[in-house]
């Protein structure tokens, strides 16, 4: 019980947190190592709460991200679905693999993920992005561990107080 | 359920994984394509653009912060440094404008004089540059003002070097603008030296733009300067867009492709202005207009109506000129623009005086 409480209140907030890093404006020379923020809060909460998170949400959740980024209503939830089907169907495997190999299985998904948008755009005419598009899951790697120990705790702290 | 607390669709029922995958993939092409080819889901979008956009303000936030604190701790001799200059450069405008004022009297005498052709003002309204990264792919920039100030779809938009863009979706208090520059765009354009009329395309990047399909027997060369030519309707006539960098056979060899380096300041100017056009008497002016566009118009007369009302409240409207148009609504340029004949045209940047196309076609 008290557990998906807290689960209700988490999810929301990191979408919303997501979405404002996804927003924040970068130096033009870095911007385009911004990692896809809303695609790790998505498998994170994937792998933690499967039975609330699936691939609803994340279609949901694709499209808030679609409207935040003014993206084709659509696409950013068509990737989030993907996202989720291949995150849930490694799920077991991937949960418990250690941490470093995970970021790797991660990045993985991201650069996956680039790829379907890439797909996107090719299907739209607007061309194959040029290269800076691709950096962006690279800085997962040392990313990943680091948001999964910070949420781990966060939401352990949370659960205690309760 | 053997998996009590984790349990998903997951297991043991793949294909039902699979099915749902694919139910969830064609809900998201279809929305894809309703979005790209229609605007039927504009209504959609606009409501949860609504709704998104308290995450944009939160998002510009750490930005303005910033531009804040550079203020507040900014020492007292850089600002004065500061001041001595702008209030130099506010006099060499204003030395500009009475330049232009007297040849806009000008030009509308001798339009009086050949009579029939009417003349059209341009108005226009200061906005912000809401500090946000968008999709960095996509040439796209949001801006702090919306519906609720009379901004709507299809409005151009400027800044002091020249065209910037287009409003392509308002919500009530943010709008947002697509760049000349992206891959999704484009401007007739006409060469002020030659006169030929052009297509401007996107490239996807913030500093070029191309110009395909140019005749090989097309006058066109390296440092024309590019401005627009008004066909369409969208674009009113008479803003610089570019200059030509580049003009080389295109893949064919059939026709020249010219590259173009935008005069407006494209990568993040801090505030970019909104054009309003205002025909004196109400009627259409300049090329016939695509009928939804006309529609448009017609929505958007009225909304700059309820504009003119609120114009002097507005911290947005510029009050350029207020002493000699304070009729008009917020700071009428009295720029009478033509729309098609380039001997007639003003532009808003005082150009370097150059003769116009017609005297030149009597010099060669």
């Amino acid at each position: 019980m008290n557990r998906s409480h807290a689960g209700f209140f988490w999810l929301p907030l990191s979408v919303l947190l997501a979405i404002l890093l996804g927003l924040l404006p970068l130096p033009d020379l870095i911007a385009p190592l911004r990692p896809y923020f809303l695609g790790l809060m998505l498998i994170y909460w994937l792998l933690e709460t499967p039975d609330r998170v699936g691939m609803g949400a994340a279609f949901t959740i694709g499209l808030i991200g679609d409207l935040a980024f003014g993206t084709l209503l659509g696409e950013q939830a068509l990737r989030l679905t993907v996202l989720a089907f291949i995150v849930q169907r490694f799920r077991a495997r991937l949960r418990f693999f250690p941490l470093w190999q995970q970021s790797l299985a991660v990045f993985a998904l991201l650069a996956n993920d680039r790829v379907i948008a890439a797909a996107v755009r090719v299907a739209l005419d607007e061309g194959v992005p040029r290269w800076p598009f691709w950096l962006s899951p690279l800085l997962v790697l040392p990313l990943w561990p680091w948001l999964v120990v910070l949420f781990d705790t966060l939401r352990m702290r949370a659960r205690d107080r309760r | 359920m053997a998996y009590s607390g984790s349990s998903t669709p997951r297991y043991g029922d793949n294909s039902g994984g699979t099915l749902r995958l694919l139910a969830y993939l064609a809900l998201g092409v279809a929305l894809m394509v309703t979005d790209h080819r229609s605007g039927a889901l504009a209504q959609l979008r606009n409501g949860g653009a609504t709704a998104v956009e308290p995450v944009w303000w939160l998002a510009s936030l750490p930005a303005r912060l910033v531009a804040f604190g550079n203020a507040a701790i900014s020492n007292q001799t850089r600002l004065n440094r500061e001041n001595v200059d702008l209030q130099q450069r506010l006099l060499l405008a204003n030395a500009r404008i009475q330049r232009l004022q007297s040849l806009a009297q000008e030009n509308d005498r001798l339009r009086g004089l050949l009579g029939g052709t009417r003349g059209y003002r341009l108005a226009v309204q200061l906005a912000g540059i809401l500090d946000i990264d968008l999709d960095p792919v996509r040439q796209r920039i949001v801006l702090d003002v919306g519906a609720s100030q009379g901004v709507h779809v299809g409005q151009v938009v400027i800044d002091a070097g020249g065209v910037l863009g287009q409003v392509i979706a308002v919500t009530p208090t943010h709008a947002t603008a697509l760049l000349i520059t992206d891959p999704d765009h484009a401007v007739p354009v006409q060469a002020v030296r030659s006169g030929l009329r052009l297509i401007a395309y996107g490239t996807g990047h913030s500093d070029r733009l191309i110009v395909s399909n140019i005749p090989q027997s097309g006058d066109i060369k390296v440092g024309d300067e590019l401005i627009t030519s008004g066909i369409g309707g969208r674009f009113p006539a008479g803003f610089p867009v570019g200059r030509v960098s580049a003009v080389e056979p295109d893949a064919s060899h059939a026709f020249v492709a010219a590259t173009v380096t935008p005069t407006a300041r494209l990568d993040r100017s801090g505030s970019v202005l909104l054009v309003w056009e205002l025909s004196d008497d109400g009627a259409a002016v300049g090329p016939p207009i695509p009928a939804d566009l006309a529609a448009r118009r017609a929505a958007a007369a009225l909304a700059q109506a309820a504009v003119a009302n609120q114009s002097s409240a507005s911290p947005n409207a510029l009050p350029m000129q207020a002493q000699s148009s304070a009729a008009h609504a917020p700071a009428a340029l009295q720029l009478p623009l033509h729309p098609v004949v380039p001997a007639h045209r003003v532009l808003l940047k005082p150009a370097p005086s150059k003769p116009a196309p017609s005297q030149r076609g009597q010099h060669r």
